[in-house]
């Protein structure tokens, strides 16, 4: 990507784009940190001025475009709201990369999309050091979120509070590779590294649901992450590393659908990859394409493939209520399908809080360079998750798990956070 | 320019975090939803009270330095754009409902308080605040005072100004003003409530309003009028209004926005129709009724094909669905959408479309119009892409013949969108030399440096 040809490609392409926003101003109604800074420069429609005046000349100030773009959760609201149909999240993706490739990537983000996410044993060594350790500079906070905070002063950390990392990676189960059962479906497990490394009760319910539906597993343990993460900081490089990696894992498509239990690899799968691959070969266009047709989200795969049914609480059932993650709903259009997943379990009782798919405010690293505005986004979603009343809130995304818990564990909820595949599965048994 | 000790003393007033001059930033303000010529300002300073905000524009006005007030930048004339550069005023940290009263029936609030969540909250209250600009769920309070904001109800409950009471601004001094009142009846001195509504920050720098509102109808009913041709239907609104019937929202529509709209959001609309009329009344149950069923008869005597009235809330949010969105509908065909607000008088609507069709033709451009027809006002809308010279080049001839043909038929260059910069260079020819003249004197009396919006409806 450090190609300029390549470069001036999408600049080329950004500008068709550029040109459809109206200005019409409609992105401020719907866009989380701009209710909470104000700026123009914080919405769509500010960040497209700018990527405007990029593409005619460019700007002196291109750390200053930077900085700007990356003061956005990538939720993909105002994409949704967008009255001309501005794909903004498409647009931010290949400016962040244009700007990175221009000015470079800073030495933290090399080591850790380079270092660290591109080499997967280096990376995966590297947490399992971590969670030896991870008790002597941690104390626990709230037992029912399963919740921690630093013993340390930390800049990194701040006064979050965090999960623990697993005793053992879900990884650690080893390479699956299972024939069809009686659901004649056999689907390949790409459980994303929050899931391998934090929530592997997540990634064990899923299991446990494809082996009580009979459906057929391929887990390889050599997948890698899908690379948003790298994309989101513009790193071109590590991102196409990571994906060519997970091609040679996936690429041969012998199976039904790739499943995720995270709204954002789906989306990665069914969108990201055909947008950003565009210079790939056209072998590995065709994996990519074939993978994006067979991408689902666990919710959607049980809902619509499986075939679950709704049945009544129980007396003494418990409030579950449910957060939309943005890739989940604004991306994918998964959001009945989580209700349906959840209303299959008697023990539960669902109700809607006020703005469901309202963004938490995690944003990925977002949340690491934003923190203060991370935080007042998360605060308003914490307080209308405790306004139901509920015991648990449910929300299909590990980074979304991970920002509520935070969010709830500081105001002192004893509120469950919870996958909903995790509450599907307690009904099997 | 501004010097680093001036910007300093910006800083003073309102915070360092409050002042924005870097160059990406001021990208950001450089605009508004007018297809113009972004200019970027100097600074841009966000006073987050209303002291603050005096003391800005005393500083300005000590300095010099051009004050263009900016709420959300939607407006769509180009009022926002600081075009001589200067201070862009953000008044998005002024946004308090500071009272809402249901027994004398007004509100006062701040000038960056949002349209929407403002008429939310009065509804709430039991109440009704009727304007409702399409861009509602952005735009501020400020914004739809100083452009005199309409929307779809216009037809019986008027626009903004019919609901401004009252108006507290800064003059160019910083000295704080108060005019109107609390009261229903207000004879007190010269109008300048009413003065402030549609000056688009030329005279003074608006902070609150007080404003009237009135109680919800308590039913209403919506139905859609499919019509073979433009006349028909053009001919139908005027027959309406002749019968002494007052809908509540009387919606236009033509063929390729019923084209548009069936091809983007796909609501059901009859692709055969050569025109539309979403017609709702609302009231009194008995009087709904009655206006209804005259409605329904005056549609079929004037050539309706057939109509379809709304049976529940859910057949009704169809018909406004199929409206809110023409616009988006349009606006996805090309990539530069230029939204025009020529307005006529209702009986003049048929001669209006005819001159736009010929325009069409004339310039070779693809026009769209939709529009709130019960108050002879079209949105005009011509689709192209501004990056062709060529093509845009016509569409600016396009649009100076369709404000040369409104006002042509006795109307007017905007029925709802303001002046700004657009519009500026027909202000002669919708009033006369005379009256820019006499509305120039009053602007150079109450801003003698022309610091507050210079260049705005006025031109140079």
């Amino acid at each position: 990507m450090a190609d300029l040809n390549q470069m001036l490609k999408m600049l080329g392409e950004l500008d068709d784009q550029l040109v459809n926003c109206m200005r019409c101003g409609m992105c401020q109604s719907v866009c989380p940190v701009f209710a909470e800074t104000g700026r123009e420069a914080d919405v769509a429609r500010g960040k497209i001025a700018l990527l405007e005046f990029l593409g005619h000349e460019m700007i002196s100030d291109t750390k200053g475009v930077k900085d700007r773009l990356d003061k956005c959760l990538l939720c993909g609201s105002c994409a949704a709201a967008c009255p001309s149909g501005v794909k903004a999240v498409d647009i931010f993706l290949k400016a962040r990369a244009i700007v990175t490739a221009f000015i470079g990537l800073s030495p933290v983000k090399k080591a850790i999309f380079r270092g660290m996410l591109s080499k997967p044993k280096l990376f995966n060594n590297l947490l399992a050091i971590g969670t030896k350790f991870q008790g002597l500079f941690t104390s626990p906070v709230n037992d029912i979120i399963g919740s921690s905070c630093s013993k340390l002063l930390s800049p990194v950390l701040g006064d979050r509070h965090l999960l623990s990392l697993a005793d053992k990676p879900l990884r650690s189960a080893g390479n699956l590779n299972t024939a069809p059962g009686k659901s004649g479906l056999k689907v390949a497990f790409f459980y994303g590294c929050v899931v391998d490394k934090m929530f592997t009760t997540v990634g064990e319910a899923m299991l446990k649901v494809f082996k009580h539906h009979g459906v057929g597993v391929y887990m390889p343990i050599d997948q890698v992450c899908c690379g948003v993460p790298s994309l989101a900081s513009g790193d071109m490089k590590s991102f196409e590393d990571l994906v060519r990696m997970n091609l040679k894992l996936f690429g041969k498509g012998d199976f039904d659908y790739i499943i995720t239990p995270c709204g954002t690899c789906t989306s990665a799968f069914h969108h990201v990859w055909p947008l950003m691959c565009s210079d790939f070969s056209q072998e590995e266009r065709a994996q990519i394409e074939m993978l994006a047709s067979k991408a689902m989200d666990i919710n959607a795969f049980i809902a619509d493939k499986l075939g679950v049914s709704v049945v009544e609480s129980a007396v003494g059932a418990k409030k579950v209520t449910i957060h939309d993650p943005c890739h989940l709903k604004k991306s994918l259009g998964v959001s009945g399908q989580v209700r349906t997943v959840l209303k299959a379990n008697p023990n539960l009782d669902v109700v809607e809080m006020s703005g469901s798919d309202v963004c938490c405010g995690c944003g990925g690293s977002f949340n690491l360079q934003h923190y203060s505005v991370s935080t007042k986004i998360g605060k308003k979603k914490r307080d209308s998750i405790a306004a139901t009343g509920a015991d648990i809130v449910a929300a299909g995304c590990p980074a979304c798990m991970m920002q509520i818990a935070d969010m709830m564990s500081q105001a002192g909820d004893r509120i469950a956070v919870k996958h909903p595949v995790e509450l599907y599965a307690q009904t099997l048994g | 320019m501004v010097s680093q000790s001036l910007k300093q003393a910006f800083a003073t007033v309102v915070g360092s975090d409050n002042i924005m001059d870097a160059e990406a930033d001021k990208h950001s303000y450089s605009y508004d939803a007018a297809v113009l010529d972004p200019v970027l300002p100097s600074l841009v300073v966000r006073p987050t009270t209303m002291e603050a905000m005096g003391k800005v524009v005393k500083l300005c006005n000590d300095n010099g330095l051009p004050i263009t007030v900016r709420g959300a930048g939607s407006n769509l004339s180009g009022g926002t754009i600081p075009s001589k550069g200067g201070v862009v005023l953000l008044t998005n940290a002024l946004d308090k409902i500071i009272e809402i009263n249901e027994e004398d029936m007004y509100a006062v609030v701040q000038t960056g308080a949002i349209t929407a969540k403002f008429a939310n909250a009065v509804a709430a209250k039991g109440l009704f605040y009727p304007p409702d600009p399409g861009s509602q769920a952005v735009s501020t309070l400020g914004g739809n005072v100083a452009e005199n904001a309409g929307g779809l109800r216009g037809l019986k409950y008027g626009v903004t100004k019919d609901y401004v009471m009252g108006v507290n601004f800064f003059d160019v001094d910083g000295n704080w003003c108060k005019s109107g009142s609390k009261t229903v009846k207000c004879v007190t001195g010269l109008n300048i409530p009413q003065l402030m509504v549609g000056s688009e920050g030329t005279l003074a720098v608006m902070s609150e309003f007080i404003l009237k509102l009135v109680p919800p109808p308590q039913t209403s009913k919506a139905m859609m009028a499919i019509f073979p041709d433009i006349m028909t239907a053009s001919r139908t609104v005027s027959a309406i209004i002749a019968a002494k019937v007052v809908p509540c929202t009387l919606e236009f529509m033509d063929n390729f926005t019923i084209g548009a709209v069936e091809g983007y959001a796909k609501v059901g609309l009859p692709l055969d129709a050569g025109s539309l009329l979403l017609i709702e009344v609302d009231g009194h149950p008995g009087q709904v009724a009655d206006d209804a069923e005259k409605v329904e008869k005056i549609c079929k005597d004037n050539g309706c094909i057939r109509i379809q009235v709304a049976k529940d809330a859910v057949e009704r949010n169809k018909v406004w669905e199929a409206r809110r969105a023409a616009l988006s509908s349009l606006a996805r065909l090309r990539p530069t959408t230029v939204l025009e607000d020529a307005t006529v008088p209702r009986s003049k609507i048929p001669a209006m479309m005819e001159a736009l069709d010929k325009i069409a033709k004339d310039y070779k451009l693809t026009i769209g119009t939709f529009g709130h027809a019960g108050d002879g006002n079209l949105h005009p809308t011509i689709l192209c892409d501004r990056r062709d010279k060529e093509e845009f080049h016509r569409v600016e001839q396009g649009v100076d013949a369709i404000f040369a043909a409104a006002l042509a038929l006795d109307g007017t260059l905007s029925g709802e969108h303001g002046i700004g910069l657009a519009k500026s260079r027909y202000m002669e020819l919708e009033t006369n030399k005379a009256s820019v003249m006499y509305s120039k004197r009053i602007k150079a009396a109450v801003d003698p440096k022309n610091i507050l919006n210079p260049g705005k409806i006025l031109g140079e």
